[in-house]
């Protein structure tokens, strides 16, 4: 047994899993030295300005490039017809269906792509694009999806008409695109036919968009002498972009480089295979110089991934004392014009049957019916793990208004309900098994730092009192999440299992470089996973270099969304440090001759047992793996690569409570509190996590309370600039409390479930609750989303609790 | 062909000229002629602050300003802020106390906290929010970044009153 203080100094100097380690991605951030798509300048490049519709839905007459092509400083005018030869005007979607890459005949959607100008500088390009000339004829345009299955609505996709499907089971109608169903409809009916209790309620969670501060972009390079192409994109999936270019383009994939590097910012809008890159590309070989393409704000929220657009009714089914029996949820899901948003390629409505919750549901049914409206493409985004805030929006929604119904209390209904400590794992009734869990300990924890008994006799006394001048509320979230996609089983984008990768070559010297198929856009990734192979290694982190991103380099990977980096590739990593240390151990046992059974690890060293002082460091064991002096027929090196296929998706919970005071006469929300409890098993960086939760906190802020995406009945964007679109700012944002409990991941190789879009999920049904507690006392159980103050206002005005 | 005009300005302490058409933005002078990215674009309706600059002594949206404006002017970018090797108390402090994720917003928050403690060197956390309202970030929430500008606040106070 060593020295204690000895330990702990060792332990420290790596600076392993557990610390919170300063990143070392700040050095070049703080700097200005980040290397993000628009930094980027290569020889002979040209840009790329794309001209895009203004009409919904409309015919193309006629395209005419001649004042475009005559503006000084344009050289080429791309349009459908020039993309026709290498059949890349449409391009096959990750969902099944078919997505125009500049419209052919027809425009599906305001400020979809019609063509892309190529000039020797962004202000030439967008001179030429204001001068091509566009000759459309407007068709009437389908904007509520409520709508797009009527019996005379206009046929948005011709060019599918006669598709009896796309991807997902025979279509009813021309605007339909697919109807998912999960759970036993017969056994949930006979639930709701013999509830005591039965509670409906018609919810939206609206149209928004993940805004990150950066947009999509990218620098297309063609060789043609060497007939390479390299992509520098914004892509949270450089592995899976650089696959299906390889598809499109006949280009085979070794010739293919796809470089993600600096990414400002994320949240799923960076997943999609955007019609831009595919232009650039093109154009790149047909012009044989690089080109860059960099989208405005405008048209990022316009046209890129879209988030919810999910029209649904929720229904519980209780007995006398609220333990729910059953359970049916459904939505209208509004996809736009193309069915592109990411998912598994099984689960078209992605992990939407998580909608049970954290909670013993028997009887659960759930459907979702996809159609087209005249909007741009997408659904699946904004820090949503596959529509997982869809489902737990959803839920935590309902179970507030069972208990409104009932008259119980909110975080009540929930302890009576929560799957228990002893039944995990536990399968739920769609089938996926939660893998750990301690659901009352983290709402018993969260309700006594808020002494949550004392603001609901608070909330009495204002409700009692005619003259206060605000409404209280308090809103509470339970939720679990399900994240890490996942087992390949399940789990695939086009075929291509979700499985994630780690190799790690370490050097003679101590030094250590890891490589992931994940893709990093401000998580922190070369922070922590040095920290989990600091752990495992016994080398210091400062020694270790993490890289991801280029296609090159890097293993194969599904990339960074849905809180997948930790689960998947961080489990790779343990694993890929696991077989090093384990040739490290043969490799000890060699130098000390001893058997490997008389060794055991102690932070950084093999010691043989009973007589400590015999001892060989990691760092040690790294020289001599690359000398002569290794056990008979051992190769040299301490390398390792791992792929893993995780067993099983993870499942982060967590408690939430928010208290707000509405002014009664302004519909101002105030947050007074908002007080965040996460468990998501083993915490690698506690400081990084808290960033996280902090983030996604505030994203959630802007969702319940402000974003939306309108549009007129004509298919115009009412609202799609920073002039209207919620970001909120310091001052709006409140100031966040977390918390946490640790309940390990009993199948993670270091039980870590992942955690960054757990406060997004978590949040926005927090944020609501609260809201809609506020008026619960005057028969209030439901409000959508979001909760400006002019629209808490008009509920206080429709209300009267605004007359003095 | 339009008429350029040459415009030179001091930059970070450094003088440069360029030739620009009467519409160019600063923000793309920076950017595309002068190798300075640190600044960034976030949006074209001025209200993300990626761009922020200092120019005169004002903390200014290169976005919003067209690069003739600032003929014979001084600007601070990001790039100025560390001299000598030596990090800007707000630089070491964004990183102390975690106070950027992604790195985009960054140089943008950096330049206009430098401003705000120029013009406020004790801010109230409520000052700070305030003062940095012009800047969106989509990845911390801000609570770091105020926490970060309180720490270099208080480091650059006790630098100076050891310098008195």
């Amino acid at each position: 047994m060593g020295d204690l203080s000895d330990i702990k100094e060792r332990e420290e100097k790596l600076q392993g899993m557990g610390t919170s380690l300063l990143r070392k991605e700040d050095a070049k951030f703080i700097r200005g030295q980040g290397a993000y798509i628009d930094d980027i300048k290569l020889p002979g490049m040209l840009f790329g300005a794309i001209v895009r519709s203004p009409y919904a839905h409309a015919r193309i007459k006629s395209i005419n490039k001649s004042k475009a092509l005559a503006t000084p400083g344009v050289v080429a005018v791309l349009v459908a017809d020039d993309l026709k030869p290498v059949n890349l005007h449409w391009m096959p979607t990750v969902g099944g269906d078919v997505q125009a890459v500049l419209a052919d005949k027809k425009v599906h959607f305001q400020l979809q792509e019609v063509a892309m100008v190529l000039a020797s500088d962004r202000y030439a390009a967008y001179d030429g694009a204001a001068a091509v000339e566009v000759d459309y004829e407007e068709l009437p345009a389908i904007i509520d999806p409520k709508k797009s299955l009527a019996k005379d609505a206009v046929i948005i996709r011709e060019d599918i008409a006669d598709k009896k499907e796309v991807g997902h089971g025979p279509r009813t109608h021309p605007n339909h695109i697919f109807t998912w169903e999960a759970g036993d409809k017969a056994a949930a009916d006979a639930a709701f036919s013999g509830a005591a209790v039965t509670v409906r309620e018609e919810i939206l969670n609206p149209r928004v968009h993940p805004c990150p501060l950066e947009t999509c972009g990218c620098v297309a390079s063609f060789n043609k002498a060497t007939g390479n192409l390299t992509l520098y994109v914004t892509s949270q999936v450089p592995h899976l972009l650089r696959t299906v270019l390889a598809m499109l383009s006949g280009i085979a994939e070794s010739k293919i480089r796809v470089v993600g590097g600096d990414i400002g910012g994320g949240f799923g809008n960076k997943v999609p295979i955007y019609p831009g890159y595919v232009v650039a590309t093109v154009a790149s070989i047909v012009t044989g110089v690089p080109i860059k393409w960099i989208e405005s704000r405008i048209d990022n929220i316009s046209t890129t991934g879209f988030a919810r657009d999910y029209h649904c009714v929720g229904e519980l089914a209780a007995d006398k004392d609220g333990r729910i029996k059953g359970l049916r949820f459904t939505a209208i899901a509004d996809h736009g014009a193309f069915n592109s948003h990411v998912s598994a390629s099984k689960l078209p409505a992605g992990l939407f049957s998580i909608c049970t919750g954290s909670y013993a549901i028997p009887n659960a049914y759930c459907r979702v019916d996809a159609v087209y409206t005249n909007k741009a493409p997408g659904g699946v985004a904004y820090r949503c793990s596959l529509r997982v805030t869809e489902a737990v929006y959803l839920i935590e929604r309902m179970m507030d208004v069972l208990a409104h119904k009932m008259g119980v209390d909110k975080a009540e209904i929930r302890r009576r309900n929560f799957v228990q400590p002893e039944q995990f794992p536990y399968t739920t009734a769609f089938g996926w098994t939660l893998d750990s869990g301690a659901y009352h300990t983290a709402l018993e924890k969260v309700l006594k730092a808020v002494d949550y008994d004392g603001l609901r006799r608070e909330q009495a006394a204002k409700r009692a009192d005619p003259s206060s001048p605000t409404l209280m509320g308090i809103g509470i979230a339970t939720f679990t999440e399900i994240v890490g996609a996942g087992p390949t089983k399940v789990c695939d984008i086009l075929g291509i299992g979700l499985f994630d990768s780690c190799e790690i070559r370490v050097h003679p010297t101590g030094g250590v470089i890891a490589r992931l198929g994940t893709m990093s856009q401000g998580q922190g990734h070369a922070t922590t996973y040095a920290q989990i192979i600091a752990t495992e290694l016994g080398l210091p982190a400062s020694d270790i270099v993490v890289e991801e991103g280029d296609t090159d380099k890097s293993p194969y990977g599904a990339g960074t969304w849905g809180s997948r980096s930790t689960p998947v590739s961080g489990a790779a990593t343990a694993q890929a440090a696991r077989k090093i240390k384990e040739k490290a151990k043969k490799i000890a046992a060699h130098l000390l001759e001893v058997a490997e059974g008389d060794l055991e690890w102690e932070i950084d060293r093999f010691k043989v047992k009973g007589n400590p002082s015999q001892a060989k460091t990691m760092k040690e064991i790294c020289m001599v793996a690359h000398t002569g002096n290794l056990p008979a027929g051992m190769e040299q090196g301490l390398n390792a690569v791992t792929y893993y296929d995780p067993p099983n998706l993870t499942f982060p919970f967590g408690a939430y409570l928010c208290v707000v005071d509405i002014d009664k006469f302004t519909g101002e929300v105030k947050v007074r509190r908002f007080y965040a409890l996460d468990d998501c098993g083993t915490r690698i960086n506690p400081m990084i996590i808290e960033g996280q939760i902090h983030g996604g906190l505030t994203e959630a802020f802007a969702v319940a309370m402000g974003q939306q995406l309108p549009f007129d009945e004509n298919g115009n964007h009412l609202g799609n600039s920073l002039l209207d679109y919620f970001l909120p700012t310091a001052m709006e944002t409140p100031h966040w409390e977390t918390d946490h409990t640790v309940t390990p991941c009993p199948h993670h190789p270091i039980g870590a479930k992942g955690v960054a879009e757990s406060p997004h999920v978590g949040g926005i049904p927090c944020f609501s609750n609260a809201v809609i507690d506020a008026f619960a006392h005057l028969g209030i159980s439901h409000m959508d989303m979001p909760h400006s103050a002019y629209r808490v206002w008009q509920q206080c005005n429709a209300l009267g609790v605004n007359k003095r | 062909m339009a008429k350029t005009y040459k415009v030179a300005f001091k930059l970070n302490g450094k003088d440069v000229a360029a030739e620009v058409e009467p519409r160019e933005l600063l923000i793309y002078t920076l950017r595309e002629k002068l190798a300075h990215t640190g600044s960034h674009i976030g949006c074209e309706t001025t209200h993300c602050g990626a761009c922020t600059v200092d120019v005169d002594g004002m903390s200014v949206k290169a976005c919003t300003v067209l690069t003739v404006q600032c003929d014979g002017s001084q600007l601070l970018t990001v790039e100025g802020l560390e001299q000598g090797g030596v990090l800007h108390a707000l630089q070491q402090a964004f990183h102390e106390e975690h106070g950027l994720q992604c790195g985009y917003c960054t140089p943008g928050m950096l330049t206009r906290a430098y401003r705000l403690l120029q013009e406020n060197p004790n801010p109230t956390e409520h000052d700070i929010r305030y003062g940095i309202s012009g800047n969106l970030c989509r990845c911390t929430g801000y609570q770091n970044i105020v926490k970060a500008v309180q720490s270099a606040a208080r480091k650059l106070t006790a630098t100076a009153a050891k310098a008195a």
